[in-house]
């Protein structure tokens, strides 16, 4: 099966980062460090497993977070997004 | 485990894994079933949100998956429907295993994005390829609920797509929606060999998402949700068709659904 065909996005991480950020922000907009563009956090592409979330840009495939849980720590890596709006009530 | 946070309405907080209570199983489709759940300090949901569910083997060996929840957030207990995966890891345990009284270790609601509730507005185009279709009935029950007055300004279309008529997931409640609260549905089979189905069969086309969404101009909240190639598929087509890209919410599934 190809890669495209198991990935998952942004609302199956949903939960993972909801750890991380004490929220929901799959609806929140999400600017690509690498092309620019922004989309909804719930519309990137997860290539993660269910344990660990690696989210791309949908047009230019650049790595916009890495959450990974190991050994009681939570790790993120979110160089790859420059900015990130949420709305300013909390939406769950 | 650790002990469940209070649940502060509207208020930001991680989520806490919690221990549901199998309260009944029902058949959903042959190849899926509908678990009800009581969930502990439970603070609502809206519909298309989703639960994660982990299973612990005595070893520490963990398998996690997300599940829609398909009851209307109006309706009382936490439903998921699940369709059973013969070689899948967790599904046959959801389907076949867990019986009333069981316990199930769960986190949620989760999502924002793909939500919907009738303030939102419409029209509704809702697009579902197997399991996918759960989110969406979801959506469709908490319409049900809403007043005649509120439901006719959010008028709402299903296009499902799914294998086989008897894969066909709450067939009779899809027609009950259909019938008394004035859903279009339109059900198209993939694989259906029977004669008795004299419907439409084949995957979702342009055609069809042409002829049975409403043009870009009636502006429809599209939510499109199952098998990764279906959802990115059928997205494309939407767009190709002249739909806003951000009035066209996507999820996926996975591999399958
Ligand atoms: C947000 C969200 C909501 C969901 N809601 C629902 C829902 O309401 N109902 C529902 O039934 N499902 C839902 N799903 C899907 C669900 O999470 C599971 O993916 C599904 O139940 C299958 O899990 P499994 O453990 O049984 O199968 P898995 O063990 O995960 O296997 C899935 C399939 O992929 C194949 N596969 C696995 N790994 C590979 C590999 N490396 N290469 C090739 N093939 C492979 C397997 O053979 C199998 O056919 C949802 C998914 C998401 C992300
Ligand atoms: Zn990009």
């Amino acid at each position: 099966m190809l890669p495209e065909e198991m990935r998952l996005d942004g609302n199956a991480a949903g939960g993972a980062l909801r750890e991380l950020f004490a929220r929901d922000v799959t609806a929140g907009l999400a600017t690509c460090g690498g092309c620019g563009g922004a989309r909804p956090v719930g519309a990137l592409l997860d290539y993660g497993t269910p344990l660990g979330v690696v989210l791309r840009c949908p047009d230019c495939d650049h790595v916009m977070l890495r959450l990974t849980q190991v050994g009681g720590w939570l790790r993120v890596d979110l160089s790859g997004i420059a900015i990130l709006a949420l709305p300013n009530v909390p939406a769950s | 485990m650790s002990e469940p946070r209070p649940a502060v309405p509207g208020g930001p907080a991680p989520l806490a894994w919690r221990v549901a209570t199998v309260r009944g199983v029902s058949p959903a489709s042959a190849h899926a079933r509908t678990l009800v759940l009581d969930v502990p300090a439970w603070p609502g949901h809206r519909a298309g949100q989703h639960v994660d569910v982990r299973l612990v083997a005595e070893d520490g060996y963990q398998a996690q998956r997300s599940y829609s929840i398909a009851s209307a957030p109006e309706d009382t207990g936490v439903s998921l429907t699940v369709e059973r995966l013969d070689d899948g890891e967790v599904s046959p345990y959801l389907t076949d295993v867990l019986r009333p009284g069981d316990g199930l270790e769960v986190r949620g609601p989760i999502g924002g994005y793909f939500a919907w509730d009738v303030v939102a507005g419409g029209p509704l185009l809702l697009v579902g390829g197997g399991s996918g279709v759960v989110p969406l009935l979801a959506m469709l029950r908490h319409r049900a609920h809403a007043g005649a007055a509120a439901r006719a300004r959010v008028p709402a279309r299903l296009i499902y797509s799914a294998r086989t008529l008897e894969a066909v997931i709450d067939r009779a409640d899809i027609e009950r929606l259909e019938g008394a609260t004035e859903v279009d549905v339109v059900l198209t089979l993939t694989r259906e060999t029977g004669m008795e189905w004299t419907g439409r069969r084949g995957r979702v086309d342009r055609g069809l998402l042409a002829e049975a969404g409403w043009p870009p101009s009636a502006a429809p909240r599209a939510f499109v949700c199952g098998p990764t190639p279906f959802v990115e598929a059928v997205a494309t087509m939407l767009v190709e068709l002249g739909h806003e890209p951000r009035h066209v919410r996507t999820e996926r599934f996975g591999p399958t659904g």
